[in-house]
């Protein structure tokens, strides 16, 4: 017996369409059957993940604002993995650019450093810094890669533990709040380092807007400019790509440039917009997260934004189930990296075609 | 149309492999329609068709690749399946491909001991390789790596790999198409003397000479059907390819008469490393392509052409900048959008991935190599509409045959493909036009409307130089021949006066002044 995989003669746009919504669909089934052997019954825990978070205001809410940084970094991550980079380090870029945001805010706390100029630069000069702060620690696998050949998947996830750690000494040490009881936290950043709120009593905090606006740009650079298309010609034929003239490792550096720069304009807003202060760990796994969201948006932006709802959607259910079905958090991650491996599949499947034969031998 | 005489060609009494009416489908394509064949004991039997004619899909059926949709394989008579490659060498099957498939860091023993029953000893089969290899004077020796071999000798070592089975039927795909012309000569004679034998060959090729020298019938195939069966050695090489092509073709007409200009490109003393471990290091090469000239370079594949264009284009630099120049200008430093921008057109050996992004559809092709000009680009923005009118112009002008408005590359068949990617390159009237492999793997008539094109470009005062493998391409449109062979190139000889023995002899490493070594095997 054995498997064999043709290639389909033609790619069907309507199959590449459905094959993430098909591989949503058995990641579901799938996780359904490991609740059920947990003892639980998979129709509630259906119901509270995926139903009940769309059906409340609030819910919504920390939806949008959950799917922001999944889907700032992973619209950047698409630049990356169209070049045929593999940035997995999104992560540390997103604690990178957080920290160092966030320092701006410490630094300016209690009306330091606002003379004459008043504090209306804080909050964009923090942005700036973020994305800053995430790009140049994307330089350290970029360039790694471009001059010595290191891969860069190795060196950018080993990179996440090392912010992970360094931001964990920070706010342990030089930039603990001295008046929080020796707890490791900061001091709570002033409203001037904090984006606004959009609407009283709601969650849905300035930062969330950007998530569109970046999702927008980035499909019109794929789809209109000459950059855009220099990134996809690199990954798609390298050969070819430096036949038209053009310099694969200057995409390269730019690609991991704009990934990282994205996923530390992600920490900060996370860390300004919804944290307030900068604590040991500010991601739950928003960079590993958004991934998973970048493939089962097919890498385009467009799709990035709508999956990184989706994605948010398990994050804000998961919370949910925890509290009213007792289940452990984990369960999402492994849904998570469950729902992954169906897109990676499905993207196999949309392009080749599975036959099984029975008894044949050769 | 060429003469057919099948009363004169006739099949054979009682044929040792046949097909009878067979049909072979993929999905709506019929790749072979209603085939019938006979292969005799002691005959060279040629199958002839262009690319795309189904003669893989035949082949394959034969040696248990593909099973036919319709029809039967007749074994000595009787109606056989066959399930696998395995079935078919039980039989006595035996199939030599285009492609090696050789590991080069074995050996010549250790690649044959890797195809044969498990039941040979490994220690047994240097001895009988070098029988073997006595008995058709194939020279090969059973200690030698592989990747020491010439292409000559790696293909011995698949032919040598066959005859260890003592197959009763070899089937031969397009084995000339690495061979220098003395090396093809020495095939020959390996291959009359298993026709003594009383073997019967399959011959497949599109070389229309080679077949009227070896073969004694000829099938011909186009679009999957046979359209003729003919005794190759009264037909002439012409109408063999009319029968081929199913339209006459049009003779490429030398460019009329036209004065040189100036020289364009003047390469002097060029030295480059070796771009990687198996590659070729570039030796003092000089040569020097006027206006108005097609100089042709020749040699077997692998000895230092990729590099050469490489160095040519830009891809590569230069390590001195002055030893390369266009319109007196030296660019050994620049890269290859500057010297697009200084009107020189290049056209790479492959199609997919190189010349062309294959995922890309033909209008983003097109920005590929016009990014820099053309108005293609502004403000970092693409034209898209620019990109597809351009990409029009050069479908019409070079009736590239595709699906759709603007398909991705990798849907259009070889021929046409290589078309848009000349077609691109000489749509931007370069001054200069370096093509490495113009018509490698394309069928006749795209290649004569290549060859007709890259005149018409010569005869408006442009500089070509061709690099290739098929010598009836450099001499039917060069002026001048020169030959690389490891890395250093030849002084450049005159087409009209050169002999085909006095190329070969170069491409094999000899120098000048050497006598050719008996008949050559084409005119």
């Amino acid at each position: 017996m054995r498997l064999d995989l043709y290639a389909r003669p033609s790619r069907s746009r309507l199959r590449e369409i459905l094959a993430p919504v098909g591989a949503m669909i058995v990641a579901i089934l799938i996780g359904g059957i490991v609740v059920a052997l947990m003892g639980r019954s998979p129709l509630e825990a259906f119901d509270v993940y995926f139903i009940e978070p769309l059906s409340q205001s609030y819910s919504l809410q920390a939806i949008a604002v959950k799917a922001t940084p999944l889907i700032l970094i992973g619209v950047g991550l698409a630049f990356c993995y169209r070049a045929n980079y593999w940035n997995i380090g999104a992560e540390g870029q997103f604690i990178a650019g957080g920290a160092l945001g966030g320092w701006l805010g410490l630094l300016t706390h209690d009306g330091a450093y606002q003379g004459a100029l008043g504090s209306w630069w804080i909050l964009p000069a923090m942005m700036i810094l973020g994305a800053l702060g995430g790009l140049l620690y994307a330089m350290i696998p970029a360039l790694l890669r471009v001059w010595l050949n290191v891969s860069e998947i190795l060196t950018s996830l080993m990179l996440v533990y090392v912010a992970q750690l360094g931001l964990d000494w920070l706010v342990r040490g030089p930039w603990k709040d001295p008046t929080g009881h020796n707890l490791p936290v900061s001091v709570n950043f002033d409203p001037e380092a904090t984006l606004p709120i959009l609407f009283d009593g709601g969650s849905l905090h300035l930062g969330v807007l950007l998530a569109p606006i970046v999702a927008v740009i980035a499909a019109v650079v794929f789809a209109k400019t000459l950059f855009g298309y220099q990134v996809r010609l690199v990954g798609s034929a390298p050969k070819a790509a430096r036949f038209g003239g053009f310099n694969d490792r200057a995409v390269a550096v730019a690609a991991f440039a704009i990934s990282g720069g994205l996923a530390g304009l992600a920490g900060v807003v996370e860390v300004s917009g919804k944290i307030g202060q900068l604590l040991p760990s500010i991601s739950p796994g928003y960079g590993f997260s958004a991934i998973i969201v970048a493939f089962l948006g097919r890498l385009s932006p467009i799709g990035i934004f709508i999956a990184g709802l989706v994605l948010a959607l398990t994050f804000v259910g998961g919370e949910d189930a925890q509290i009213a079905m007792h289940l452990p958090g984990d369960l999402t991650l492994a849904f998570q990296g469950v729902l992954l491996i169906c897109v990676l599949a499905a993207d196999v499947l949309a392009r080749y075609s599975l036959r099984l034969t029975l008894g044949a031998k050769g | 149309m060429g003469q057919t005489d099948t009363a004169l060609a006739g099949e054979p009494a009682s044929p040792l492999l046949a097909v009878r009416a067979i049909t072979k489908r993929f999905g709506s394509f019929t790749a072979n329609d209603g085939v019938t064949l006979g292969l005799a004991q002691g005959e060279v039997h040629a199958l002839l068709g262009e690319n795309g004619a189904g003669k893989s899909t035949l082949v394959k059926m034969l040696y248990g690749l593909l099973a036919p949709t319709e029809g039967e394989i007749l074994w000595q008579g009787a109606p056989i399946t066959l399930a696998n490659p395995n079935a078919a060498r039980a039989l006595g099957i035996g199939m030599v491909f285009q492609h090696f498939s050789l590991f080069d860091n074995l050996t010549v023993a250790e690649n044959i001991a890797l195809v044969m029953p498990q039941t040979v000893r490994l220690q047994d089969v240097p001895g009988r390789i070098e029988e073997i290899s006595r008995a058709y004077g194939m020279g090969l020796e059973p200690g030698r790596p592989v990747w020491s071999l010439s292409a000559g000798e790696r293909q011995r070592i698949e032919i040598a790999r066959c005859l260890l089975q003592d197959p009763k039927v070899l089937i031969l795909d397009e084995p000339t198409s690495v061979l220098t012309p003395q090396e093809a000569e020495k095939l020959f004679e390996t291959l009359d003397r298993l026709k003594e034998e009383g073997r019967a060959l399959l011959y497949i090729s599109h070389h229309l000479e080679e077949v009227k020298r070896l073969c004694d019938r000829a099938t011909i195939l186009r679009l999957g059907k046979v359209v003729g069966t003919c005794d190759p050695r009264v037909e002439t090489a012409r109408s063999l390819a009319a029968l081929m092509v199913g339209t006459q073709i049009a003779e490429v007409r030398a460019a009329g008469a036209h004065a040189l200009g100036k020289e364009r490109l003047v390469v002097s003393d060029l030295d480059a490393p070796s771009p990687s471990l198996h590659g070729v290091a570039l030796k003092h090469v000089s040569l020097a392509v006027k206006g108005g000239e097609v100089f042709g370079v020749a040699g077997v594949a692998g000895n230092g052409q990729s590099e050469l264009f490489a160095n040519l284009s830009g891809e590569s630099l230069a390590p001195r900048p002055e030893s390369i120049l266009i319109d007196g200008a030296p660019v050994g430093g620049l890269g290859i959008s500057e010297r697009r921008a200084r009107n020189a057109g290049f056209v790479p050996e492959e199609r997919n991935g190189h010349a062309a992004a294959p995922d890309f559809t033909l209008s983003e092709n097109i920005v590929l190599t016009g990014h820099g000009s053309n108005g293609l680009t502004q403000m970092g923005f693409i034209n898209g509409a620019a990109a597809k009118a351009q990409s029009q112009k050069v479908i019409t002008a070079f009736d590239v045959r595709k699906s759709g408005a603007d398909p991705l590359a990798r849907t259009l068949s070889g021929g046409n493909l290589q078309k848009f990617v000349v077609g691109r390159e000489i749509l931007r009237e370069p001054a200069l036009l370096v093509i490495n492999q113009p018509t490698w793997g394309v069928d006749a008539l795209a290649a004569a409307t290549i060859r007709q094109a890259l005149l018409d470009l010569c005869a408006r005062g442009v500089a070509v130089l061709i690099i290739s493998q098929d010598l009836d391409e450099l001499f039917e449109i060069s002026d001048r021949i020169a030959v690389i062979h490891t890395g250093q190139l030849s002084a450049a000889l005159p087409a009209r006066s050169v002999t085909r023995e006095e190329i070969g002899l170069l491409m094999a490493g000899m120098s000048g002044g050497a006598h050719p070594s008996g008949d050559g095997h084409a005119p």
